[in-house]
């Protein structure tokens, strides 16, 4: 687009007389729903407005700031912190994201005109269509903030594969244990979707994109043209490949559909064996548990949780859940699920040992899926190849979630979902400047009375120094890995009061070294009363 | 039971104490309100006299090499190895070494053994090393060996000079009579000499820190000085005095100038006219002395020259004036009485006066009497070293600990034909060189007489039962004599059958010739003695003390005059020098005693200054490369001991302080007696303790650390150590040279938590070499120990209360890894106050937020201060610091 020309439907503002702003000073005027600042820099008609509010301080203040030339960018430093703003663009030079919108001002007839973009639409008059594949929890937080930015870009249109509105999958583990409701973890009711004019296509997932006729195609046959796409196919369990896998009463734990299916096993047989000793799986084996199973939970591997627990605290939780009632198999593969129908049990390869099972849930990981993106040639690696705009190798496709993978990450957690939503939904609307740089993630198993927390490099290695704190008597173990005075990892179990300090310390790259002896004890601790 | 009357064991004050014995077999301690020491005050070591009673760690049975025996075996054994040795090597290849510690019954009954009947004078006595300078000057002024005042007069002087006395630390409550007599009558002056700014100097007008080992040039100068400015009593000295004209040549010779003699002693030439000055114009002055001025190589000498002063201006018995020799021990006087030192006789007799001899062997009707003087301390041991002294019997003494150069000590102890230690502890420094170990009545057991500074005599009476098999010294060294043959002059059925004989010896043929006469004391039965008040020597047939002496002007040397004695100063034996720069001083501190075997015992005293330290000043740790609070290596041409560095303004330059308590039971390097040098004062034989030459160098260690543990733990492994008794628990401080790789596995394994099922929680700071470990034992905490790099542990107070707690609380747990309370204001700090068990922050606490301006107020506020006052120049300068730190604060 062209800002210099005029677009007939914007809307032009006048402020005041050129000669009501004192040279290399600004105003604040009150336009488009919000405080502008209006900016003459030097005493002729050079004038320029960006957004009046100032994020590093939280305050309406840029008005007042200095102004002044950074590397010959015309620049206002805030009067807080002193951050500099680019006139032109409004982009905050030293943090991006705290960025402001800027605006055309020019004189007219010796006054002061802003010009307001009424919305956001392309010269051909028509709004761009958005089709978004996928309706899990990324893709609808990309759409939630988009919408908040740029309320009237898009026509949107959103495939899912699921029956449901778009639902928290990470509290599947309280529906399944009980402690929860579905009703309770709805995110975005068909209502919703109705009242923001998204066009929802439920169970009925894209098959196919042809980008060179820039349209999808969906399972029912259904076909729409797009402008833009965002893909968010998320991933699916893997299933490992062993004899009987595909009987019934195997299942993973990755939608409502299987905690449903969970929950009717549960109430017909007895015994549940839990492959994977892992997050979900430990999730999903207390859930079957407090259904009233005896369940087994399998891990290949000496400890649980080993990529996101040490040792230690592995030991510890798995104490801690045989006392509940768990049984574990550690150091066990698994050779054949038994059954002529319907799964009776598990054999395993060591010594043949067998046991009883009415019930075996795969949970021993996920893989992003990639099927839709490789088949219409994007470029993907263990997931949909993105940049830090979440981007693909095809400009019109962006992607987010558990698909993607970024500077060689894949996440399969919550919180670098949420970034990568921030910044993709900047870039769809058009005013992006952020950029997703890779996510620390933390840890939490939402087994109820049983605190842990873990995030980030916990296992530690060379040159990294540990703070470690144990309370076995009290079920209480903390460990930071710390590297250059700073903490790189955490593990705690038993008391996790402070994880949400140690993730955000990591997260700021804070110096830790003034408060390294007391930092195990938390911040009520370290910070002065 | 009533209360039993009797008299401290510590220092040479000698206060009466009044102990009531309770069921669980300790007992209550307070002061008496009768004696006339102390008048019912007791100082923090006195008012702990009942945490330090008790079986454990006692001496309880004879044994022989280590084996436990009967009595009559052991005794045999003492008296035909004493027999044969004797008989094969004659007399002077025994010796005893005795002790201040002993009653004045025990104390006759060794002397008599060895003079009148082994026929050797080797016989001495730990007092040897306190004040044996201060009684060869008195014989050499007075003729006898006598102190001329009491305690009283300190209270009437318009000027108490103190000359290398911290009183206020190791004589506190002679110390409180002075500061209560100065409240009284501010007008009168205080003025202390002392190369260390002490806890003494707080009272005084005016501190002279004076070069260690110039007071013989000070006091010449003194005296010189009020020769040249009139102040001279002619008539006393024409008519009492002889020697006058020589012993002024000699100090004006050698301090003539005021300015050269500021100079020699390092003091601003003002500072020491105020004192001259103050001295002249005050007729009624008392110079006190201590061991700053009797252990040293002239420490006779500082003696006389301090008499000196006091003969030319004839200030002597008379009210409120005189010199007067303050000493360390309970009863180092009734050793001097009775003749306990190698040099003397009994009753003040002199070995070299064939009368002398005459009268006590024909008392005696003993079959010898020994007319050569024996082997002083340090000879002793050089004798017993060298095998010309092959059996040795040591009694309430450790000499392993206390002698100078007392590495050499343990290799005579160890080469040794026969060690025989009484003792009331098993396990002491020297007990582990003893092939016999007899256990001896300790005090509240046994009963007898001591003799304190002024001259009194005041009874210890027994107030518990005798435990296990101990018996009294008396009885004791009565037994061994029967067996060596000697029994018609060991028949005492009681110690007041020995104190009766002494007292009747004291008047034998004595006809006014001897000061010492107790003659009014003679005749007791056990009922008389029982009943006998405190009383001051001496005293004749009608029964009433002596409160002061040569009232009448008259001495006892033969002319009945006193002796001006010339005092030409000379410097210490050793000189510092390069390698050795600087002086190494010894002491006391103010709530331990001698080499700990009872103090100890004692947690309130032990919370005073916990660890052995060295004292020095800032300059000289900055040019000696060592830092304050870090662990630093003291060495000397004799020997070496690690030690905590404290850095204060308050030690003079070119010197360092270390106390003289702690020993190998108590720490595992710090016996400083290793490092003095054996020099020995040619008069008395007192070593020179004062002046050591000495150098101070850092001790690396890669770990610095404390464990607190319920029960008592082998540390032996660990570099450096020091093991503090606490309540209910015992504090080990620790120093490790080697670095640690497995933290989890030493701290199990030094606090016997091996078992994995041990309730073991942790923190750990690998890189940083920081470690913490908790032992629970169900809801209490059974030990802990805390590891760092650098001497920044956490505060042992807090930690320490919680060994008082039966439950812990989740955040007590929390708090234990921390190191320190959860809630902050739980820690009181460092304890201040012993009576009380008052800690630095709520003291400092109070003074900040109740705006408190004197000690006196704290003391109403928070009780610190208000029982024994030793802490109170404490409570004082944290006033000021608080003081200063507001003034600070509001600038």
């Amino acid at each position: 687009m062209n800002q210099n020309l005029p677009n007939p439907l914007d809307q032009v503002v006048d402020i005041c007389a050129l000669e009501d702003i004192l040279p290399d000073t600004g105003v604040c005027a009150w336009l488009d729903e919000r405080q502008v600042a209006v900016f003459r820099v030097g005493d002729g008609e050079d004038l320029y407005a960006i957004g009046n509010y100032d994020a590093n301080s939280g305050a309406n203040v840029l008005a007042r700031g200095l102004v002044g030339d950074l590397g010959g960018r015309v620049v206002v430093a805030s009067p807080i912190y002193k951050q500099h703003y680019d006139l032109k663009t409004g982009e905050c030079i030293e943090d991006p994201i705290a960025s402001v919108r800027a605006y055309k001002a020019h004189v007219v007839d010796g006054r002061v005109r802003v010009t307001v973009p009424t919305s956001k639409i392309n010269s051909s008059g028509r709004k761009e269509h958005l089709v978004v594949i996928g309706n899990g929890m990324a893709a609808m937080r990309v759409v939630e903030e988009l919408l908040r930015i740029a309320p009237e870009l898009y026509d949107i249109t959103v495939f899912g594969a699921e029956p449901h509105g778009n639902y928290n999958r990470i509290l599947l583990s309280p529906v399944l244990s009980g402690e929860k409701q579905i009703e309770e973890i709805m995110l975005n009711t068909r209502e919703w979707y109705g009242r923001h004019g998204i066009a929802l296509h439920t169970s009925d997932p894209v098959v196919q994109i042809n980008r060179r006729e820039r349209t999808v195609r969906a399972k029912s046959g259904y076909e729409t043209k797009y402008d833009r796409i965002l893909l968010a196919t998320g991933s699916n369990p893997f299933i490992i490949p062993v004899l009987g896998n595909d009987l019934k009463g195997v299942v993973s734990f990755r939608d409502l559909h299987d905690v449903d299916e969970m929950i009717d096993a549960s109430k017909e047989g007895k015994y549940a064996v839990v492959i994977g000793g892992g997050l979900l799986g430990l999730e999903a084996a207390n859930g079957l548990m407090r259904q009233g199973m005896k369940v087994t939970v399998v891990h290949l591997m000496d400890s649980l949780m080993e990529r996101q627990l040490d040792k230690h605290a592995g030991a510890m939780l798995k104490a801690s859940l045989e006392a509940r009632g768990l049984t574990f198999m550690m150091e066990a593969q698994t050779e054949e699920i038994l059954g002529y129908d319907h799964v009776i049990g598990v054999r395993f390869k060591d010594n043949d040992t067998v046991i009883p099972a009415d019930l075996v849930v795969m949970a021993v990981g996920i893989k992003p899926n990639i099927e839709l993106a490789q088949s219409c040639g994007l470029r993907c690696g263990r997931g949909v190849i993105v940049d830090d705009t979440l981007q693909t190798y095809d400009p019109r496709i962006y992607a987010v979630g558990e698909c993607v993978e970024h500077r060689k990450a894949t996440y399969g957690l919550v919180a670098p979902l949420w970034e990568q939503a921030n910044v993709c939904a900047t870039h769809l609307a058009q005013m992006g400047f952020a950029h997703y740089k890779g996510s620390i993630t933390s840890t939490k198993l939402k087994v109820t009375g049983i605190d842990l927390f873990s995030a980030g490099d916990f296992m530690g290695g060379e040159g990294t120094e540990d703070l470690v704190m144990r309370d076995p008597k009290r079920g209480v173990y903390k460990r930071l890995v710390i590297k250059d005075n700073r903490i790189k990892g955490a593990v705690l179990f038993g008391d996790v009061a402070d994880g949400p300090w140690y993730f955000e310390l990591m997260q700021k790259n804070t110096d830790i070294t003034s408060i390294r002896q007391k930092l195990l004890f938390g911040q009520a601790f370290c910070e002065p009363a | 039971m009533n209360a039993v009357k009797t008299t401290c064991p510590y220092c040479g004050v000698g206060c009466g104490v009044l102990a009531a014995p309770r069921k669980d077999g300790g007992a209550d301690i307070s002061g008496d309100p009768q004696h006339p020491s102390n008048f019912g005050k007791l100082c923090v070591k006195g008012s702990a006299l009942g945490e330090t009673l008790g079986d454990h760690g006692r001496l309880l049975y004879p044994q022989m090499h280590g084996e436990r025996v009967g009595w009559d075996a052991a005794l045999d054994h003492v008296a035909q190895g004493f027999r044969k040795i004797i008989d094969e090597h004659g007399p002077d290849a025994v010796a005893l070494y005795v002790s201040g510690q002993l009653l004045t019954e025990d104390y006759y009954v060794a002397n008599k053994l060895m003079k009148g009947y082994v026929g050797t004078a080797n016989i001495d006595t730990n007092s040897r090393l306190c004040m044996s300078s201060a009684v060869a000057g008195h014989k050499r002024a007075f003729g006898e060996d006598l102190v001329p005042i009491s305690y009283e007069d300190l209270e009437l002087a318009d000027l108490v000079v103190l000359v290398g006395s911290n009183t206020a630390w190791c004589h506190p409550i002679l110390f409180q009579r002075i500061v209560k007599a100065k409240e009284q009558r501010p007008e009168m002056k205080i003025v202390v000499l002392d190369p260390r700014r002490t806890a003494t100097c707080e009272l005084a007008d005016l501190h002279l820190p004076l070069r260690a080992g110039t007071d013989v040039t000070l006091f010449n100068g003194l005296l010189t000085y009020l020769h040249q400015h009139g102040v001279v009593d002619t008539k006393f000295v024409d008519g009492h005095t002889t020697d006058v004209e020589r012993t002024l040549a000699i100090a004006d010779n050698t301090a003539g100038d005021l300015r050269s003699v500021a100079r020699a002693c390092r003091i601003e030439p003002s500072v020491l006219g105020e004192f001259y000055r103050m001295f002249a114009r005050t007729e009624k002055a008392i110079t006190a002395f201590s061991m700053g001025v009797n252990q040293s190589g002239a420490g006779t000498d500082k003696v006389n020259s301090i008499i000196n002063c006091h003969l030319l201006t004839g200030r002597i018995g008379k009210p409120g004036m005189g010199p007067f020799s303050i000493t360390g021990q309970p009863n180092a006087m009734g050793g001097r009485e009775v003749g306990g030192l190698a040099n003397m006789l009994a009753a003040h007799m002199e070995l070299a006066n064939p009368t002398h001899r005459e009268i006590v062997q024909e008392f005696w009707k003993s079959p010898a009497i020994v007319a050569k003087q024996g082997l002083k301390a340090v000879d002793l041991f050089n004798a017993i070293d060298e095998g010309k002294v092959k059996a040795v019997w040591i009694m309430a003494t450790n000499p392993v600990v206390s002698l100078p150069d007392a590495d050499k000590v343990k290799s005579a102890l160890s080469k040794c034909e026969l060690v025989v230690v009484s003792d009331i502890i098993e396990k002491t420094d020297t007990a582990a060189y003893a092939h016999v170990l007899l256990p001896a009545a300790g005090w509240g057991e046994k009963d007898g007489t001591v003799t304190n500074s002024d001259r009194r005599i005041s009874r210890q009476r027994a107030f518990l039962p005798l435990p296990g098999e101990a018996k009294p010294d008396w009885w004791i060294i009565g037994e061994v004599a029967k067996r060596m043959g000697y029994a018609e002059g060991f028949n005492f059925s009681g110690a007041h059958e020995v104190f009766d004989e002494h007292a009747r010896l004291s008047a034998y043929r004595n006809e006014g010739s001897r000061c010492f006469d107790i003659n009014g004391l003679s005749g007791l039965d056990r009922q008389g003695f029982d009943a006998m008040d405190p009383i001051q020597w001496p005293v004749l047939a009608d029964a009433k003390g002596t409160p002061r002496l040569f009232e009448n002007g008259r001495y006892f040397h033969a002319d009945g005059k006193a002796r001006f004695i010339p005092t030409p100063p000379r410097g210490p034996a050793h000189a510092t020098d390069a390698e050795f720069p600087l002086v190494l001083n010894t002491g006391r501190i103010r709530d331990q005693w001698h080499t700990m075997t009872r103090t100890g015992r004692s947690p309130k005293l032990a919370s005073h200054i916990p660890e052995p330290f060295v004292d020095m000043h800032p300059h000289d740790a900055l040019m000696s490369g060592v830092r304050d609070g870090e662990l630093v290596r003291v060495a000397t041409r004799w020997g070496a001991l690690v030690a905590r560095l404290k850095t204060t303004p308050e030690q003079g330059r070119g010197a360092v302080f270390v106390p003289i308590h702690w020993n190998n039971q108590f720490a595992s390097d710090a016996r400083v007696g290793a490092l003095v040098n054996p020099a020995v004062d040619p008069v008395s034989g007192e070593p020179e303790f004062k002046h050591t030459p000495v150098r101070v160098e850092a001790f690396g260690v890669a770990w610095h650390g404390f464990i607190l543990s319920r029960d008592a733990l082998d540390v032996d492994g660990v570099t450096w150590w020091t093991r503090i008794q606490g309540q209910q628990f015992i504090r080990y401080e620790l120093g490790g040279r080697g670095v640690v790789q497995n933290w989890n596995e030493l701290g199990r394994t030094l606090l016997n938590a091996e078992s994995p099922d041990a309730d073991w929680l942790e923190y750990s700071d690998k890189t940083a070499g920081i470690y913490r470990g908790v032992l629970m034992d169900g809801e209490r905490i059974k030990a802990c120990i805390y590891v760092s790099p650098r001497p920044d542990l956490p505060s042992r107070a807090w930690l320490s209360g919680l060994f008082g707690k039966k439950k812990l609380e989740d955040i007590d747990r929390v708090g234990l890894l921390i190191g320190e309370p959860v809630n902050k204001q739980a820690d009181t700090g460092p304890t201040v106050c012993s009576c009380f068990g008052v800690g630095r922050n709520t003291i400092t606490d109070a003074i900040r937020k109740r705006g408190l301006k004197t000690a006196g107020e704290v003391t109403a506020c928070l009780k610190a201060g208000g029982n024994c006052g030793s802490c109170v120049p404490e409570i004082k300068s944290l006033i000021a610091q608080c003081a200063a730190i507001a003034e600070e604060t509001a600038a």
